[in-house]
């Protein structure tokens, strides 16, 4: 009698987390492929690392504590999963001789579809040009936090968290990153 | 959230404000549109498995490339210095032998010579009629 009803206690609290877990891949799963494909301008990668970042939470999810929010631990996991990502790619230069990110043009080419003229819409275009050539020039900590605070619109505290860097080491990264975007428009303009 | 990020941009120009406000939209707009578009994964997958066996076939083919041409290096190097070795001791054999010619012909010359022109006075006539049986 104790033992069905532990079972169907178990069975409800699996159920329970598999429902919770699931409202957690709706409502973050958009945030974390945005990321990476920032971060890698590569499609079909963006979409391998976001899938491989929740089936690590799915994983861990009974380790996850609480203490930062969801959000802030799937952006860890997918920032670790970049950098392993990377890390292998130069250990096994031989794999992949050619990358699938697209070229910068192409990836200026996407603009909301707002009400904007022509002309509005070319100055935009260049401008987001502009910040992707000073984003590929950035190192991948830099870009990280970059992306994070304008992409993402992260407070320094969350990147802080996410990245396991300290908030001043995140404000230097950020800082000079601005200042790369800044001299990459200045020098255009 | 987002007042934090319009917080930061305060103290920068207006260009720049507006620069990383299109990015924004920009990488929202890609996303959204990636977002719902569905890709096959077959592909992709088969296209790894060929290039994981394309990047062992050729990382097992340098290792034995450059094994193979260090062991053949070695052994062509210890046969051209067997080779010179050989080479070498087959000139000093040469050299010595001849030397060794030469001293015994030189003795013997030698050996000649002084026979011939030292014979004792008591011999004298005995010698004159090996002179005299040797023009005959």
């Amino acid at each position: 009698m104790a033992g069905a009803a532990a079972d169907e206690l178990a069975a409800v609290k699996l159920e329970t987390a598999t429902q919770e877990f699931s409202n957690i891949v709706t409502t973050h799963r958009p945030q974390i492929f945005r990321f990476l494909l920032a971060s890698t301008r590569d499609v079909d990668l963006a979409e391998t690392l976001t899938q491989e970042c929740f089936l690590k939470a799915h994983r861990n999810w009974s380790s996850f504590r609480g203490e930062s929010s969801a959000m802030t631990w799937l952006m860890r996991i997918a920032i670790n999963l970049q950098k392993d990502h990377w890390r292998n790619r130069r250990m096994q230069f031989w794999r992949h001789t050619r990358t699938n990110s697209v070229d910068l043009d192409e990836a200026s080419d996407w603009l909301p579809s707002g009400e904007r003229t022509a002309e509005q819409r070319i100055l935009a275009k260049e401008q987001v040009s502009h910040v992707w050539r000073a984003v590929k020039g950035l190192s991948e900590r830099q870009r990280t936090v970059f992306m994070l605070r304008y992409v993402e619109e992260q407070e320094l505290s969350e990147i802080a968290r996410a990245t396991g860097l300290s908030e001043g080491t995140v404000k230097a990264h950020l800082s000079r990153a601005v200042g790369r975007v800044r001299a990459e428009l200045g020098g255009k303009r | 959230m987002e007042s934090g990020a319009e917080l930061d941009l305060a103290g920068v120009d207006e260009a720049l404000e507006l620069a990383l406000k299109n990015f924004k939209e920009s990488v929202v707009a890609w996303s959204d549109a990636e977002l719902g578009r569905t890709r096959p994964a077959v592909k992709t997958v088969r296209q790894r498995s060929w290039q994981l066996a394309a990047g062992w076939a050729l990382s097992v083919a340098l290792v034995v490339g450059s094994v193979s041409g260090g062991v053949f290096d070695h052994h062509r190097r210890v046969e051209m210095a067997k080779a010179a070795a050989a080479a070498q001791a087959a000139r000093q054999q040469a050299v010595a032998e001849r030397q060794a010619r030469e001293d015994d012909q030189d003795l013997l010359a030698k050996v000649d010579s002084d026979v011939s022109k030292e014979v004792p006075s008591a011999m004298e006539p005995l010698a004159q009629l090996m002179a005299e049986d040797d023009s005959r």
